[in-house]
């Protein structure tokens, strides 16, 4: 591509940052296309179900007993901005499954909301330590408005496929577009293959 | 979100964008009319990506909602503010004339779209106008005023955009700081009695500004009986 007239771009440069993204700082931008929901602890539920041997639900209370584990990296959004340096703690997705236990034939996961919302996801994505359901953001309850009580977090995807107000993981045995890839957004998402819409 | 999404039309490639005009809005916004290669063929309420490339192959993108109804033309305008250490933005503010050729996407976004056929409330917060701005020129160019009813609520009468426009198109304008000498309704943020005394089962409410202005509207919405799935929402801007 020709360069842009008078264009130079920032010097120092993160290495942390993926193509085409930028670091927002202290900043948190909130892109979602619903009203904010209030989800209550006391009716929370997250499911596993779908080709599962053991469909599992688990209460807020019992959610919060299993054994816990704690994200520390960077967030990458598709809008283009990124935020390094975050700390989320919650539950592995590998302790749900094991709970769950996926059939042979699984390979895709459809990530469910209490708002309706759904995201799809491979599930190696979401295996092998690198996907997790969270309600702590740096040492504070995770605030309504990014995706409190609790949310998925796959960080190493742009935000979108960590969905807001979390409310379980269908498991299936094939991809299924969800609401921002049905409305043109990339099935897989890697931030580091600029994967940002269908066709990327 | 229990409604099926619309179907999404087919995202272009990157195509070169020629600055044809260049208009001020405020002091810290312009507008940018550009003409498109290939072709502008959108939806109001959709954005583009705008990527700038710097000589050693380093670029830079960010979305900008379209500004324009669209028209049938390959011309698109966007609505550039300028934010604080904003490495796109300044760049279009200080930088950009005339004639300059920038890398634009898109159209991208099915969900926050209006195709001028039903009724629609539009509430904008600040730059949160913008995409409501081609929905309203969109009914003015249909013929249909009369179905899109734009609200926009900006601090003082110096951070409105499209100010001579929206007077013309009849926008209601909310100040929520300082309104002009002799403005109706005194400065304040938005409330219920800003909406429209009813609101019908048809219409489509579509809310866009900073978190904090659609979170607002949203309640107001809500506790005014209206269904979530009949607000469509675009947020933008920092939460902490």
């Amino acid at each position: 591509m020709k360069p842009t007239r008078g264009f130079r771009g920032r010097s120092n440069r993160d290495p942390r940052l993926p193509p085409g993204q930028y670091d927002v700082g202290r900043d948190w931008p909130v892109l979602t296309a619903e009203a904010t929901p209030t989800v209550p602890t006391g009716s929370w539920t997250f499911s596993v179900g779908g080709l599962v041997e053991q469909p599992t639900v688990w209460t807020w209370e019992e959610i919060q007993a299993l054994p816990g584990s704690t994200y520390s990296g960077d967030i990458h959004c598709v809008t283009t901005w990124s935020k390094l340096g975050v700390s989320f703690r919650g539950v592995s997705v590998d302790t749900l499954l094991a709970a769950a236990r996926p059939s042979a034939s699984a390979s895709h996961v459809l990530a469910t909301t209490h708002t309706g919302y759904t995201t799809n996801l491979p599930l190696e994505d979401v295996t092998g330590g690198q996907a997790w359901v969270v309600w702590d953001y740096g040492g504070e309850p995770l605030a309504r408005e990014h995706g409190g009580p609790a949310r998925l977090l796959v960080p190493h995807l742009y935000f979108w496929k960590s969905a807001k107000w979390v409310s379980g993981l269908q498991v299936m045995d094939h991809d299924e577009p969800g609401f921002w890839e049905q409305n043109g957004y990339h099935d897989h998402g890697d931030p580091w293959l600029e994967q940002r819409y269908q066709g990327d | 979100m229990t409604e099926a999404s619309l179907p999404f039309p087919s995202l272009g490639k990157w195509q070169r964008a020629t600055v044809v005009q260049i208009r001020r809005e405020t002091a810290s916004a312009k507008t940018f009319r550009m003409e498109l290669d290939e072709t502008s063929d959108y939806l109001a309420g959709q954005h583009f990506v705008l990527r700038l490339t710097a000589p050693d192959g380093y670029t830079a993108s960010r979305s900008y909602s379209v500004a324009s109804a669209p028209d049938g033309s390959k011309e698109i305008e966007l609505t550039v503010e300028r934010l604080p250490e904003g490495e796109v933005s300044s760049f279009m503010h200080d930088e950009v004339v005339v004639g300059d050729e920038l890398e634009v996407r898109g159209p991208i976004g099915g969900w926050f779209v209006w195709r001028g056929t039903t009724p629609a409330l539009l509430l904008g917060g600040g730059s949160g106008v913008v995409p409501l701005m081609a929905m309203l020129r969109l009914a003015h160019r249909l013929g249909r005023p009369d179905l899109a009813h734009l609200i926009v609520s900006t601090r003082s009468p110096e951070d409105l955009y499209y100010a001579a426009e929206l007077a013309r198109l009849q926008g209601t304008v909310l100040y929520t700081r300082r309104a002009p000498e002799g403005w109706p309704r005194p400065a304040g943020r938005l409330s219920s009695a800003d909406l429209p005394a009813s609101i019908g089962g048809e219409t489509t409410i579509f809310v866009c500004g900073s978190a904090g202005f659609s979170d607002a509207a949203t309640e107001i919405l809500l506790h005014a009986g209206v269904a979530s799935e009949r607000i469509r929402v675009e947020r933008f801007g920092p939460t902490l």
